[in-house]
């Protein structure tokens, strides 16, 4: 069995291996291990009794659901701006790119009450969709546009650096044994695309699961129709009903956990089928 | 005969219409999203005029906002600072086994919602709780007040800075630590001359990254900080707050106050992804 730890000659092992799993630890292995903890001593009885009833599982399923069709959005939309980023050169493509990376460095409240003044039904774009008879704000589609803003870097992020270093050739090559440009784009770019693309799409997706700052404002908050989940454990938070609260929780954690599984899964069969990193 | 009607058509791209609906295509969808709203929150700012936006940022209770998100960021991003370089040093100078696992740990924060992360910290530093109440009797309450919402902070950006420098520090490997070590330098003497000047430019993105989140955290900040005007409230719960009241101006104007420093860190962000590109990790190679 290999040893535990092979000996360096590098100073500062212990001082690292010390200040990092120390504060590790106290930020964040002890808070969750509380959440852990809270739902053990509660008992699973408990916490099925809590989470059991409509308006969580509709807030659950709202969550879920409204977050996997942003992450699809945000999916194709990031693949798109990837390939037009790196590939075509036009003014302003540089602020393009920059611009992408905006939802990183936005508070999510700004974003919040800035997407709800503009899609509200007096706001700029809500009029508009006004007279077309469209609700944006205040309803799913206010909550999916949210979860669409705060996701829309991952995938590009991820897709971008892929793209730079598929060799023109292959393309070339594909093009010269009579493939046509839309055959060699799906046959030979997007499956060397796919993997980074999925690891974008996760992470859209875990971010949107959890967004919680930008939702609210726009959300309208009606249970069972525009009312997610994070807000539900600030709700019963504000009950001081922890168990319930740890039930949500938990119940989101392992939904999440679950979900980055099947995409690990995913990726690893992708990777295996097409034999690219 | 000449050849100059023969027109060579790359094969390897697009064919031009197509390119101009694609670029057509992502520019509309970046306004829409993107630009639009940035742009609404300096409108909303100053639908009353500028005196209006200013004089809404002069009241006690914006000031003491801004005056507490300052120092959470100043206690959250150096701790988070310290913590990556310490991770990165540990991950990348020695082998061990259950670095995968260590390395999936750091990252968990990202697959955690900024919610439970907070109310992950009330059920460990609650007054309730005997952590917490033990904290409590002693005369250091965590929850409801200062410490809470620099542990919540960090924990949302605690990543950021190591997985910044992991890759960075892998790729230059040991041999410069090591060949100043063998010429007898100290621990210290080989971070800051050696290993620093090479990390500089990354740690400093790192950290920009960082600051962004924590001054802007939300969800976990809500969670944790009990909400007390003039005394937990930070910009983006101040926000909230002044939203909630319908005063519009005052909200839009702190707003623009976060949007500015947005707009900054994406600058320096973009400045170093052009100017230090070999510095930084592959996936901001630009």
């Amino acid at each position: 069995m290999r040893p535990l730890i092979n000996r360096s000659p590098l100073p500062g092992m212990r001082l690292s291996a010390g200040i990092t799993l120390t504060m590790l630890s106290l930020v964040v292995l002890l808070p969750i291990s509380a959440l852990l903890l809270k739902g053990a001593t509660a008992g699973l009885p408990a916490l099925w009794t809590e989470v059991n009833t409509p308006r969580i599982w509709g807030s659950l399923a709202l969550s879920f659901r409204l977050s996997l069709i942003a992450a699809l959005i945000n999916l194709v939309f990031g693949l798109l701006l990837a390939w037009v980023l790196v590939r075509y050169r036009f003014p302003g493509r540089k602020l393009l790119d920059a611009a992408v990376d905006l939802p990183f460095a936005l508070p999510t409240a700004v974003a919040g009450i800035a997407l709800t003044a503009l899609y509200a039904p007096n706001g700029a774009f809500g009029a508009i969709a006004k007279s077309f008879g469209v609700k944006i704000a205040y309803t799913q589609w206010g909550i999916l546009l949210a979860l669409i803003f705060v996701g829309l870097p991952f995938v590009t992020r991820t897709v971008q650096p892929v793209v730079e270093e598929i060799e023109r050739e292959v393309e070339e090559a594909s093009a010269t044994l009579g493939a046509s440009r839309f055959y060699t784009l799906r046959r030979v770019v997007l499956p060397m695309l796919a993997p980074a693309a999925m690891t974008g799409f996760a992470l859209s997706l875990a971010r949107a699961v959890g967004e919680y700052g930008s939702v609210i404002f726009i959300a309208g908050n009606i249970p069972l129709k525009t009312e997610i989940a994070p807000l539900l454990i600030v709700i019963k938070l504000e009950e001081f009903n922890y168990t319930g609260a740890t039930a949500i929780g938990i119940a989101m954690l392992l939904i999440s956990f679950a979900m980055l599984l099947v995409i690990n899964a995913l990726q690893v069969l992708s990777r295996r089928r097409i034999g690219y990193v | 005969m000449s050849d100059t009607h023969l027109r060579f058509r790359p094969v390897a791209t697009e064919p031009a219409p197509v390119r101009a609906a694609l670029i057509l295509t992502s520019v509309a969808f970046l306004a829409v999203l993107l630009f639009a709203p940035l742009i609404v929150v300096f409108v909303e700012a100053l639908r009353d005029g500028a005196i209006a936006a200013v004089a809404s940022l002069a009241n006690p209770e914006a000031a003491s906002a801004i005056r507490l998100t300052l120092i959470v960021a100043a206690l959250a991003v150096p701790l988070n600072a310290v913590f990556g370089i310490s991770a990165a040093w540990f991950i990348t100078k020695y082998d061990f086994r259950g670095k995968a696992l260590l390395i999936t740990l750091i990252d968990l924060p990202f697959s955690v919602s900024p919610v439970v992360a907070g109310l992950c910290l009330v059920l460990t530093f609650g007054a309730n709780t005997a952590l917490g109440g033990w904290l409590v009797g002693h005369g250091y309450p965590v929850v409801f007040a200062l410490p809470s919402i620099v542990l919540a902070s960090m924990f949302v950006t605690f990543p950021f800075v190591a997985r910044e420098l992991i890759p960075v520090m892998i790729e230059q490997g040991r041999a410069e630590e090591e060949a100043a070590l063998t010429l007898g330098a100290s621990g210290w003497r080989i971070f800051f001359t050696v290993t620093l000047p090479n990390i500089r430019w990354a740690l400093l993105y790192g950290v920009l990254l960082c600051n962004a989140r924590a001054m802007g955290e939300f969800g976990a900040v809500a969670v944790v900080s009990g909400k007390i005007r003039g005394q937990t409230a930070t910009m983006p719960i101040t926000i909230e707050m002044l939203y909630n009241e319908y005063l519009s101006v005052a909200a839009f104007s702190l707003a623009a106050v976060l949007a500015l420093l947005a707009l900054v860190t994406l600058t320096l962000k973009t400045l170093l992804e052009w100017r230090f590109a070999d510095q930084l990790a592959a996936s901001h190679h630009r």
